[in-house]
């Protein structure tokens, strides 16, 4: 597998804040790679010096080889971004966004045309092309600002929280696009702070936590270290009490040497919410 | 060279899309100012005034133009891209786009100075009417362009330094509107004190509004004021560069 984005001790501070602190990750080429992490958890932070929007403090952020500060202008040519705020021009068409972003990275008027159509087709967009951008639904907007990113066609895609605010149908769209993409050929690096989403689309997940990386793997490895299953229980009808096993009879195990008086006792697999409970004694929707 | 000119007219582009679509009421609106300048100072309190041999009105009119051309550069500029920053974040899309940071600043402007010179062109148009006495020489022409520039880069800087929509009216009320009463533009300056002269010549719509008026009225034209408009415009270009780099911290 072929290293594409590679962090080493990228540290990015606000002030006092270390929005991101000491992260080492590697991202490979065709993968699709998932940053898990509550609000505040410095997502948006990485994802803006990948793009070189913002510069780290220390330590140093590559893509395909290429340095996000020193080499930007290279980098720029590499990377298609979907902001976690929409970052439309909404005095504009769709289209017209669309011919925008093709200008901005010198793509010839007739060539500009094809891709346009070609892509607007891609998205299922074509009946809404030439609506202007705020009369659209969350869903089509998002779409909207994914086929702008896609113009250049770009080798890595960057998705900052693609699906919050769209309802459960619009969101499995653009999973399914997401993995379109991916299979076409696209390195997709996304955040989100839905659990669903790291474990239905990426390959491999990181855990944010506090700017700090506190677990990298495939959804299957992390839920493996953990224990593949986990019971729950609830102590003195309060407390829900989790405990983690290899498999179903390890757990069924357990569960028949506990008391006769112990209640509620759900077993299920586990999931990366309890990676993320058991690695910062905090949910993932928590602050 | 030709890439840099043909990124300024993309991020033009976008601007020029959108006064194409309301280039009615954008128009409109910049003029109501400037003219009901024109009928308070002009017709109301300047009946009657005239400098050695030259009318209030053939005074003031050069005085309205670069008023307008300042005003209008100076909000075409800065309020869209204050929106685009602040309010729509499409202005990050240009900065990740393999577009260089001077075009940007350049493409940026650019919107400023096309709404000044439509603005100030309109009020030229209405002035040259009033008052025909008034000279549309290449020298004025060439003043009025400078002048759009350096407000629009103006409107850039202003634009990039803020932080919210209410900073940007702060900005206007204290530094534009005095601005706009007391360059020369509705008085002559070679009757006032020395210092307050220092001054009113540090802020740039008394050079715009003394180069417009030597020229429209055919006077010795003050090469010196059109030298520091071009500071003032490499001062302000200068700080938007600064000003982007900094936000990139
Ligand atoms: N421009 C900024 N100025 C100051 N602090 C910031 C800025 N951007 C982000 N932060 C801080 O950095 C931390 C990480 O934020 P962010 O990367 O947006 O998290 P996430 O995207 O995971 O929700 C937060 O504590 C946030 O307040
Ligand atoms: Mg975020």
């Amino acid at each position: 597998m072929n290293e594409f984005i590679i962090t080493e001790k990228f540290t990015k501070c606000y002030g006092k804040v270390s929005a991101v602190q000491d992260l080492d990750l590697t991202v490979y080429a065709g993968e699709i790679f998932g940053f898990l992490g509550p609000n505040g958890a410095g997502k948006t932070t990485t994802i803006r010096v990948m793009t070189t929007l913002t510069k780290p403090t220390s330590g140093r952020v590559q893509i395909k080889g290429f340095d996000v500060v020193k080499d930007a202008d290279k980098v720029k040519k590499l990377i298609g971004v979907v902001q976690q705020h929409l970052s439309l021009d909404r005095d504009l068409t769709v289209r017209e966004n669309m011919e925008f972003h093709a200008r901005l990275h010198h793509i010839g008027s007739s060539e500009r045309k094809r891709r346009i159509n070609e892509l607007l087709t891609y998205v299922e967009l074509n009946d809404f092309a030439d609506r202007m951008v705020d009369t659209l639904s969350g869903g089509m907007k998002k779409r909207a600002a994914i086929v702008c990113s896609l113009i250049h066609e770009p080798e890595v895609l960057f998705l900052d929280e693609p699906t919050v605010g769209l309802d459960a149908q619009a969101r499995r769209r653009l999973w399914d696009l997401v993995r379109r993409l991916n299979a076409d050929g696209t390195t997709i690096f996304l955040t989100t702070h839905y659990i669903e989403e790291a474990e239905a689309l990426c390959g491999r997940v990181g855990i944010m936590h506090h700017g700090q990386l506190i677990a990298l793997d495939t959804p299957l490895e992390l839920r493996k270290k953990l224990g593949a299953v986990t019971v729950e229980t609830l102590v003195d009808n309060k407390e829900t009490r989790y405990q983690y096993f290899a498999d179903r009879a390890a757990a069924t195990r357990y569960v028949q040497s506990l008391p006769p008086e112990a209640k509620t006792i759900i077993i299920r697999d586990s999931n990366l919410e309890d990676v993320f409970v058991e690695q910062t004694g905090q949910k993932v929707g928590d602050n | 060279m030709l890439e840099a000119l043909n990124d300024v007219y993309t991020i033009l582009w976008v601007d020029l899309r959108f006064l194409r679509r309301h280039w009615r009421s954008t128009v409109a609106t910049s003029l109501v100012n400037p003219l009901l300048y024109l009928v308070a100072f002009g017709y109301g309190l300047g009946r009657g005034i005239s400098f050695g041999d030259v009318g209030y009105l053939e005074f003031v009119i050069p005085g309205i133009i670069a008023l307008s051309a300042m005003s209008t550069s100076f909000s075409g500029a800065g309020s869209k891209l204050n929106v685009d920053r602040l309010f729509y974040k499409s202005f990050d899309e240009c900065l990740m786009s393999p577009v260089s940071l001077y075009s940007i600043v350049v493409g940026k402007a650019a919107i400023g100075v096309v709404r000044g010179l439509i603005s100030s062109f309109a009020i030229l148009a209405i002035g040259v009417y009033l008052s025909p006495v008034l000279n549309v020489t290449p020298l004025f022409l060439f003043s009025l362009f400078v002048s759009c520039c350096v407000f629009a880069l103006l409107g850039v800087l202003i634009g990039l330094v803020i932080n919210s929509h209410a900073d940007m009216s702060t900005f206007s009320n204290l530094v534009m509107l005095p601005m706009t009463f007391l360059s020369g533009t509705f008085f002559s300056l070679s009757a006032l004190p020395v210092a307050a002269k220092a001054v009113l010549y540090a802020l740039p719509l008394t050079h715009s509004s003394e180069s417009l008026r030597a020229a429209a009225l055919a006077q010795p034209f003050p090469w010196l004021s059109l030298l520091a408009l071009f500071g003032f415009g490499l001062v302000f270009f200068v700080g938007c560069m600064m000003a982007l780099k900094r936000n990139s911290l």
